[in-house]
């Protein structure tokens, strides 16, 4: 399994984590070795297998449409890093293309 | 030995016989973590004032309802930090969720307060429960009570090691590959992760969601079985949250071994295993054959892989769940001008190296051009290992095997992700198929403990504890208490 710099960048991007030269150069061999090791999946054959997604026998679990009780505006706010009361404040979000 | 070192059976029995009250067992409590937490480092939070209004709620309780009160009310026990409890600090073991106190408290959390339980504090853990050491919390990592020197095991390090350490009767952890069994095991403690869906994981902080069980830490299957009647059951708030009925563990708690049949995957005694460990449990396979089980080896062939299949879904779901500590609505904010800035270098600043290794993978096996290979594949390969599970569990009613390879190993010794990962090899499969599965305590090799595992079919959670149970009482190793649980309190 080879993985270059360029893939470590593009999804770090993706995943949009700001990671340092020294971490990007850490991550990039510690990867490779993880996959290295999964790649053993491949060599398993999955032609006659369907997917799980999730154990239960559950299918599209659905409350009643009835309003009921939500948490209110203080208590969604009360932890926000910035709020003005009643909403979340962030920077300006044009501008903010990844070039990835 | 001290009262703080008993189980919640002893304990209810004293708080209605009179010997001790919920105040008098909190003092004592909080005397002993104080003591004790300055070398284990299991606490996050101590919530003395929380501690305090319910330990007097339930003295009311007892005093005006002693026969309809709960057998955990009164009973000091602490919470992992990775289940919301409102207004008190939760914080995943992550600088990013430094401060953040959540509006409301978890299901699971709030069916033991509403049963009289006096939460004393939220417990130190990997950060985000990834991790199998509890190297990887933000705030320091946890010491084994058998050794300092050692890890407790992980995630749910801290809630393993106070119960070991004598402090609480009890705990919960969160198990996604082992995180509460493994733990269990290198502490001597007993630790059930429940079948997929039995407990509610509203306000359980998201790590891997098709994985994630909460489950209790005990001194005894009895007081395991206790608990997790207390939280189990249906919660409209967890779409997963599976709607049959739950039978009463203790109902058939001391039904005992006779007639069953046990399996012993030979692929979960590989070269991996210590022979300390290997040979405290062929130990415990003799005892159960002693009290009527029939024993029969097994095979799970795909147990070599299924590590790689959880090592896929296990960081992409992660990836997903994670995104959503962005800076924007809770946590931590590192201030840029731009918000996508803002997004980059909060989550740099936020996340542990562990955390981001896993984001990174779950982020790459999910992304455009190797969604198949990598995400859709272990997705397959997952029905592979649940499938052969259904298989041995048409031969036998329930699998014996080691919790962990290895007895606790010292701090530091396993810089390498890779082979920290491979810690979970034989306790992560029970996750892939959503089957339960206990650790209990089974030997010591040169002081330091080794767990058992039970691992039974889906909803068979009552045959987990009666299994174990059956072991447990024919042995002593439960009895065992560590240096910090025997030191006079």
């Amino acid at each position: 399994m080879t993985l270059s710099r360029d893939d470590v960048d593009h999804v770090a991007a993706l995943a949009r984590l700001g990671l340092s030269d020294e971490e990007k150069g850490r991550l990039l061999g510690e990867l490779e070795k993880i996959l290295g090791h999964i790649a053993r999946l491949q060599q398993v054959d999955t032609s006659m297998l369907a997917e799980t997604a999730q154990v239960g026998d559950l299918v599209n679990v659905m409350r009643a449409d009835e309003p009921g009780p939500t948490l209110g505006t203080e208590a969604a706010l009360r932890n926000a890093p910035a709020a003005d009361g009643s909403h979340f404040i962030v920077g300006a979000i044009q501008g903010n293309e990844l070039d990835s | 030995m001290s009262s703080t070192a008993k189980t919640i059976t002893e304990l209810g029995a004293a708080l209605r016989d009179g010997s001790t009250t919920p105040r008098a067992l909190l003092d004592e409590t909080l005397a002993h973590l104080e003591r004790s937490d300055k070398d284990l480092n299991a606490y996050l939070t101590v919530t003395r004032e929380l501690a305090e209004l319910q330990a007097d709620a339930a003295a009311q309780l007892l005093e005006q309802h002693p026969e309809s009160a709960s057998p955990l009310c009164g009973i000091p026990m602490a919470l992992k930090d990775v289940l919301c409890v409102d207004g008190i600090e939760t914080t995943a073991a992550s600088r990013i969720l430094r401060g953040f106190k959540p509006p409301y408290t978890g299901t699971a959390v709030q069916r033991l307060f509403d049963a009289g339980a006096v939460c004393v504090g939220k417990t130190n853990c990997d950060e985000f429960a990834m991790g199998s050491s509890t190297e990887n919390s933000a705030f320091g990592p946890v010491a084994n009570p058998w050794d300092i020197e050692r890890v407790p095991g992980g995630s749910s390090g801290g809630s393993a090691a106070t119960v070991a350490a004598g402090t609480v009767p009890y705990s919960l952890g969160s198990d996604t590959g082992g995180s509460i069994r493994q733990p269990a095991a290198l502490t001597g403690t007993v630790g059930f992760k429940p079948t997929y869906g039995r407990v509610s994981r509203y306000g359980l902080i998201a790590f891997a969601s098709s994985l994630d069980q909460i489950g209790p830490f005990t001194r005894s299957v009895e007081d395991c079985a206790l608990v997790y009647a207390a939280i189990a059951g249906h919660d409209p708030l967890d779409s997963t949250s599976d709607p049959r009925a739950v039978d009463d563990p203790l109902a058939s708690l001391h039904d005992g071994v006779a007639g069953m049949r046990l399996g012993i995957p030979r692929e979960y005694l590989g070269e991996g295993t210590e022979p300390g460990v290997r040979s405290a449990v062929e130990t415990a396979f003799k005892v159960l054959e002693a009290q009527g089980a029939t024993l029969q080896e097994v095979s799970l062939p795909s147990t070599d892989v299924a590590l790689s299949v959880y090592y896929v879904i296990a960081p992409a779901e992660c990836s997903s769940n994670l995104a959503r500590y962005d800076g924007v609505r809770y946590g931590v904010r590192v201030d840029r001008p731009s918000l996508t800035d803002m997004y980059l270098q909060t989550r740099g600043a936020g996340f542990g190296a562990e955390v981001k290794r896993r984001i990174m993978l779950g982020t790459y096996a999910l992304s455009s051009g190797y969604y198949d290979a990598y995400y859709r594949q272990a997705q397959k390969v997952r029905t592979l290992v649940s499938e052969e599970f259904d298989a041995v569990f048409q031969q036998v009613d329930a699998i014996v095997c080691p919790t962990s390879p290895t007895v606790a190993f010292t701090m530091g010794s396993r810089d390498d992700p890779l082979s920290m990962y491979m810690c979970d090899v034989v306790t992560l499969p029970a996750n892939l198929a959503g089957v339960p599965g206990i650790s209990v305590p089974c030997g010591n090799v040169d002081g330091l403990p080794v767990g058992l595992q039970v691992i039974a079919p889906r909803f068979a959670d009552s045959r987990v504890f009666r299994v174990a149970h059956a072991y447990e009482q024919a042995t002593d190793w439960h009895i065992a208490r560590s240096p910090f649980a025997t030191e006079a309190a």
